[in-house]
């Protein structure tokens, strides 16, 4: 394999998940990380959310593929990738989008995938293919380490920082061995659970992050259960590198598809205000 | 890492009668020792892919059963509600009408029936859930969950959830509730709650996929019976050792009954449970001929089926690599079988992987062929199979007129019918009116 020198790896040999949060760190701010799922309701869509959303201040955009058997997500996830499954979503043409959109999206882009689509693909084509169409990462929630230490170096001789979980369960042996292993930053799954809109984030979470940060320069960012503007909050307090918020924002993009016309405009503006939201929160 | 059996190698089996044409495995990839690796690998199968909320439950489960293993006061009780609930040995029957149905003017194949239908709850499923609910009391779980197709699981898990005072929940997709619904009222019967899984394809997929979400989300306070040899390590290994009391029985059975091990065992396969606890005591024997046969639904050539190996590609559905039935861009494909306990799109990599080595062989039958192998079975041998067996029993067509005169013959009656007699009426009601 070509380890041709990608566009995601500044100067230096950081990538570009890395040089966002050392810019963020020293400015000490919190990322804000929405996640959307491609194809919901269709990709002209994601497209136009995906600006917007930069637009309104996102710090790096998590993207889903979607998967008909997602076994980490909760109800509000899993609808989003059927809906983006019924429009004809593919691996293939999430990535011819995301090629579209190269110079105008400059925040760093992390995939989401399921294991099976990606193996499908060949992991090698996969990344590949994925760095040319500029994504800067990849997080695969059904990859636990031991799985990931094939696909990693694959993914980072393209430029791809691999991003892997922790999850409250992880032993902290485990975890500083995940946490070493992760590229870009650590994901911090914040509830032992599916994705998905919690009224409360478990208190353990603060400690979590904490015990991760001790464990190395990795940035963290937390995940799974972020509803709204006061658990952003609340994570960036505990000292968390970056917030990630998934279910909520993909409701109300839900909302958006449903009640308003032209879906694509009604979409793309209601995920925008949503996300200026959040992020004068975590300014605040 | 602890094993269930020690394999009684000194048996004498009939070295000829390897199928022709079949490749000679290499014995080193039979060993136990890789199957699964200490990894939980089978070859390039297996694995773990699962969110990472479950990894440390898998490796307290793996532990759990190996001390449990190893424990005489843990397999003791095993083996006495083994004998005294579930009602174990089960007789292994030769089958003279069926036998004598095959013959040819030379003689033919001797067809024995392991009879596992007689077991409690009538079908294999009982061995592992009464062993997984014995190992969820000794890590202190409180709760079991679990998924099911046919709802033979379900039952099984219900009952033996009744019998310790474990809390259970069983998740069945909606339209297998529909079709199984004397099963869903026997679950009910015995204190579980029977949760509907509406998503996707509402059958044994997605009620897996929904059972694996209850698991990360209780993952502390819940322990989930898996009731396949399918998902992530340690199950394919933990489900197999609880099912391998079957091929341990009949293998005494067949030394006892004539003499010598049996020349070829056969099993219907959806998952792979029963054929992978019939085979399991056998597969270093190279002489025993295993066959696995799948659900081919409406035929392979319609693409609604459930001919995993048969049809399948390399690919990983609930946290094992295996081989899968999927689109070209890696979305899982819907199975289709009349047979609620076959229709799954996914196989346990262990058969994944006798299949890559050429120890096992795969057939696949269908709809039709299993209905009518049913009714030869029920009016042969007064034996009402469940659909899933009658898949096994099918194959006998194509494999008996290849068998030599005196050939010995295994299958596994993996179930009973009862739960299928209202499938099997809509299909056949009019032929066996008057």
């Amino acid at each position: 394999m070509s380890a041709t020198p990608s566009s995601n790896v500044a100067a230096g040999g950081t990538t570009a998940i890395q040089a966002r949060f050392s810019k963020l760190q020293a400015q000490g701010r919190c990322a804000l990380m929405p996640f959307l799922m491609a194809g919901d309701p269709d990709l002209a869509t994601t497209a136009a959310t995906l600006l917007a959303l930069q637009e309104a201040g996102a710090d790096l955009i998590e993207l889903g593929i979607p998967y008909s058997d997602p076994l980490a997500d909760g109800p509000v996830i899993q609808a989003a990738a059927s809906r983006a499954l019924a429009a004809g979503t593919t691996p293939g043409k999430v990535l011819a989008m995301l090629t579209g959109l190269r110079g105008q999206l400059t925040t760093p882009l992390v995939l989401f995938t399921y294991s099976n689509p990606l193996l499908n693909r060949g992991m090698d084509t996969f990344c590949r293919e994925a760095a040319a169409a500029g994504a800067a990462g990849l997080v695969v929630p059904d990859l636990p380490l031991e799985e990931a230490e094939r696909l990693s170096p694959i993914a980072a001789a393209v430029g791809l920082d691999l991003v892997l979980l922790v999850a409250p369960t992880t032993p902290s042996e485990r975890m500083a061995r995940i946490a070493a292993a992760s590229r870009g930053f650590t994901y911090l799954v914040s509830v032992t659970g599916v994705t998905g809109v919690r009224v409360a984030m478990e208190s353990r979470v603060g400690g979590l992050v904490q015990q991760l940060k001790a464990m190395g320069p990795t940035p963290v960012a937390v995940g799974f259960g972020i509803s709204g503007p006061e658990q952003a909050r609340q994570v960036r307090d505990w000292g968390a590198d970056g917030a990630i918020v998934g279910s909520a924002l993909v409701k109300v993009m839900a909302a958006a598809a449903s009640s308003e016309a032209p879906v694509t405009a009604a979409v793309a503006a209601a995920a925008g205000t949503y996300l200026a939201g959040l992020r004068q929160a975590l300014d605040s | 890492m602890t094993r269930t059996f020690s394999p009684l190698s000194s048996d004498s089996a009939t070295p000829e009668a390897a199928a022709p044409g079949t490749p000679r495995p290499d014995p080193a990839d039979l060993q136990v020792s890789v199957r699964p690796t200490p990894q939980g690998r089978f070859g390039r199968f297996g694995g773990q892919y699962v969110p990472e909320t479950l990894m440390p439950a898998l490796a307290e489960l793996e532990q759990a059963a190996a001390e449990a293993w190893a424990d005489p006061a843990f397999t003791s009780r095993l083996d006495h509600l083994l004998r005294t609930y579930v009602g174990r040995p089960t007789p292994l029957y030769e089958a003279e009408r069926l036998t004598a149905h095959y013959a040819r003017p030379e003689g033919g194949p001797r067809l024995w029936l392991k009879r596992e239908d007689l077991n409690h709850t009538g079908a294999h499923k009982i061995n592992n859930a009464l062993g997984q609910a014995l190992l969820a009391l000794r890590m202190g779980k409180k709760r079991v969950i679990a998924e099911t197709g046919a709802g033979q699981h379900g039952v099984a898990t219900a009952t033996v959830c009744a019998r310790f005072g474990l809390e259970c929940v069983v998740y069945m997709g909606a339209e297998d509730m529909r079709r199984q619904a004397l099963n869903v009222f026997r679950m009910r019967l015995l204190g579980a709650t029977v949760q509907p899984v509406t998503a996707g394809t509402a059958t044994l997929k997605d009620a897996t996929s929904e059972a694996i979400r209850d698991w990360v989300t209780n993952v502390e306070s819940t322990h989930y019976i898996l009731g396949s040899v399918a998902g992530p390590h340690p199950y394919p290994m933990l489900v197999r050792d609880f099912h391998a009391v079957i091929g341990q029985e009949a293998r005494r059975q067949c030394l006892e009954a004539f003499g010598r091990l049996p020349d070829v065992l056969l099993a219907c396969v959806g998952g792979g449970s029963n054929a992978m606890g019939l085979f399991h005591p056998f597969v270093e024997d190279t002489g025993v001929r295993l066959i696995g046969v799948e659900a081919a639904g409406e035929g392979v050539a319609t693409g609604r089926h459930a001919a995993t190996i048969t049809e399948g590609r390399i690919g990983v559905l609930h946290g094992a690599m295996s081989l899968l039935l999927q689109d070209g861009e890696g979305q899982v494909q819907e199975a289709h079988s009349i047979s609620a306990g076959l229709d799954y799109p996914g196989v346990g990599p262990e058969h994944s992987y006798l299949r890559d080595v050429g120890r096992a062989e795969y057939a696949a039958v269908t709809d039709d062929e299993a209905l009518t192998a049913l009714r030869l079975v029920c009016e042969l041998e007064g034996i009402i199979p469940a659909l899933e067996t009658a898949h096994a029993f099918a194959w006998l067509e194509q494999l008996c007129p290849t068998l030599a005169p005196g050939t010995e013959v295994v299958v596994n009656l993996s179930g009973r019918g009862d739960k299928d007699v209202n499938t099997v009426a809509d299909r056949l009601g009019d032929q066996l009116s008057g």
